[in-house]
């Protein structure tokens, strides 16, 4: 049978602040536990929060880069439930009306470039971390609240994402524009970026139309590549749990709630009870478990949670006005996607070459403009950065802040390069020595004495000397192998270091051939 | 009765509150004569009013992003049942 996968992703980003939402508590990571809490994110009675100027900015700045809507005014909601991580049985969110709403991202895949649609984006308080205390017979809970209160923007994606894939670009080109943009460090193991994923199959039936199978949100994504894993499994798990189910006669196809999904009918699925009625399937959750690689289902929802929103009352609501939207289109400057686009109109760079300078970010594109205005040829700057620069700096684990070879630099060592006709080995040779010494290119190139040889008469005599010493080469050459040329050419190369034009020597050496 | 007991026993159940069937009751007849008022307040036709976010009048409130001192954790800890080292320590939760 086949099937459409069916993904949409929520992703929550802490915001790069020095204090809480509300309060002005520190927000560092890795503080010794509970040392960052006061009356405000500890929930005692009296206390009143106070927006954080700096968080709610931040929030505007990352969702204009979205492509979000701005909404003109917006405001706070309770979303009520009880967990010990939540001092106040009550998380500060946001519920009728969100900053932000209708963006956009666009991301990267083997397959090429799409668009992926956001529903929104809304500001609302972290949650204190709960670690699991097993000691002496006790399964008790600990509870560190300095997390608590931490500003957190929720994303919440359109579920147009179709392959695991997707979705760890998603992720991907999300955490690079957030980090260019200064909005948050998206270090998916300190937890300042999480992702729940919502997925399902539509799997296609002969009528033409698609079964849905109960749609599993997957929590405890730590990484990207164990979201693109735990996507995997649970497709593979959703498809045979459903061909299992319905050859059981435990799940049926419930033909009596059809409904529609984009431009396309599906059906949901219904499991038979002891008594033979029909109880439709509900949505549940899904542990992922990187260690062993799978997904486990958690109890399915009987009823949607019941969070009791209503507004917050302790907090005013907030405008936005077209003169703060324009000011921050204006200081974010140039994002990743346009970024793209531009590498490949002014610089004629491929789809593939620029994708990989701009996922670096910035400063690495910043890098190569240089470079490659420089040189004046950006496809071999962008070859050299991407074959050359890339590695040297990941061995070092250097950022392209510190790299050990200014733009300039390199420029110069393509330039000229081109102009003495140096060899890829020789200009690798150079281009170390660059890194070493610090010295400039013309340096490196004097010192180690790779001086081209462009005069011809030297040349010819060099190849006179090549075909007096390679007779049998020579011979076989005039019985019409014309690759034994080559080996002739290759001893000219050997006596000149390889600072011979190639061109030249060729020329040469055929009209010397041709008079034995 | 605008509200059943039915519909008290849920409430309280997602208020974590344990309450017993003459609680229930009283409750029910507490809770009804609130949702009663707030049905009468439905009945008002409020046709070309625009809807209110907040009782106050004001707006764009904010503190500046700098840090305070917090409470040191002792002080913080000092209404927990039960700690450990300077954690709170709460009985296992199951699911939510």
């Amino acid at each position: 049978m086949s099937h459409r996968i069916i993904i949409g992703l929520e992703v929550h980003v802490q915001l790069l602040t020095k204090t809480k939402l509300f309060c002005g508590c520190s927000t560092q990571f890795g503080l010794p536990p509970n040392s960052a809490t006061c009356p405000v994110c500890c929930g005692m009675p009296g206390t009143l929060p106070v927006m954080n100027r700096q968080a709610f900015r931040l929030s505007i700045e990352a969702a204009v880069a979205l492509n979000c809507t701005i909404a003109p005014f917006t405001k706070w909601d309770r979303k009520n439930y009880f967990y010990p991580d939540l001092p106040k049985n009550y998380q500060i969110s946001q519920y009728d009306l969100p900053f932000s709403s209708n963006g956009s991202l666009e991301i990267e895949t083997s397959a090429g470039s799409r668009t992926i649609g956001i529903i929104r984006a809304h500001l609302e308080e972290d949650a204190g971390k709960m670690l699991h205390d097993e000691n002496a017979g006790r399964n008790d809970s600990l509870v560190d609240l300095n997390r608590t209160g931490t500003p957190l923007l929720e994303i919440v994606s359109q579920p147009e994402m179709e392959t695991a894939e997707e979705a760890k670009a998603y992720l991907e080109a999300i955490r690079l524009l957030l980090r260019e943009i200064g909005v948050s460090d998206c270090e998916m193991q300190e937890g300042s970026l999480r992702c729940d994923a919502n997925v399902n199959l539509h799997v296609a039936q002969p009528d033409g139309s698609f079964v849905a199978t109960p749609i599993i949100e997957v929590k405890n994504l730590n990484t990207i590549r164990g979201v693109e894993r735990a996507l995997n499994y649970e497709v593979d798990r959703q498809a045979a749990e459903l061909e299992r189910n319905l050859e059981s006669g435990y799940w049926q196809i419930d033909t009596s709630r059809p409904g529609k999904f984009r431009d396309y009918n599906i059906v949901p699925i219904a499991e038979r009870r002891a008594d033979g009625t029909l109880r439709p399937v509900s949505k549940a959750t899904a542990g992922w478990d990187e260690r062993i690689g799978r997904t486990e289902v958690q109890r399915r929802k009987e009823e949607a949670s019941d969070y009791r929103y209503f507004p917050e009352p302790d907090l005013v609501p907030v405008t936005v006005d077209e003169t703060l939207l324009a000011q921050i289109r204006q200081e974010l400057g140039e994002l990743p996607a346009a970024q793209n686009a531009r590498l490949q109109s002014q610089y004629g760079l491929t789809a593939y070459d620029a994708g990989v300078l701009s996922r670096q970010g910035r400063a690495f594109v910043a890098y190569f403009e240089i470079v490659a205005n420089r040189c004046g040829d950006a496809k071999e700057a962008c070859n050299w950065i991407i074959n050359d620069l890339l590695s040297t700096l990941n061995e070092r684990k250097l950022d392209i802040k510190l790299c050990p070879l200014p733009a300039e630099s390199l420029g110069d060592l393509i330039r000229e390069i081109k102009a003495i006709g140096l060899n890829k080995q020789r200009a690798r040779e150079v281009y170390a020595d660059m890194i070493d010494t610090g010295e400039s290119v013309k340096q490196v190139i004097d010192r180690k004495g790779f001086k081209p040889v462009t005069d011809d008469n030297q040349l010819l005599e060099l190849v006179r000397k090549a075909i007096a010493a390679n007779s049998k080469a020579v011979a076989d050459f005039k019985k019409g192998k014309t690759k034994a040329a080559d080996a002739i050419k290759g001893f000219v190369m050997r006596e000149t270091k390889g600072m011979a034009n190639t061109e030249t020597v060729q020329r040469l050496l055929l009209e010397e051939l041709a008079k034995v | 009765m605008s509200l059943s007991a039915d519909e008290v026993r849920r409430v309280a159940d997602l208020a974590r509150l344990e309450l017993s069937d003459a609680e229930i009751a009283l409750m029910a007849t507490q809770l009804s004569a609130i949702v009663d008022y707030i049905n009468q307040l439905q009945s008002i036709n409020t046709d070309g009013v625009e809807p209110l976010a907040h009782a106050s009048d004001v707006h764009d409130i904010f503190r500046e992003d700098v840090p305070v001192v917090s409470l040191p954790p002792a002080e913080a800890l000092a209404n927990a049942p039960a700690r450990k080292g300077d954690f709170y320590r709460v009985p296992p939760v199951f699911g939510e």
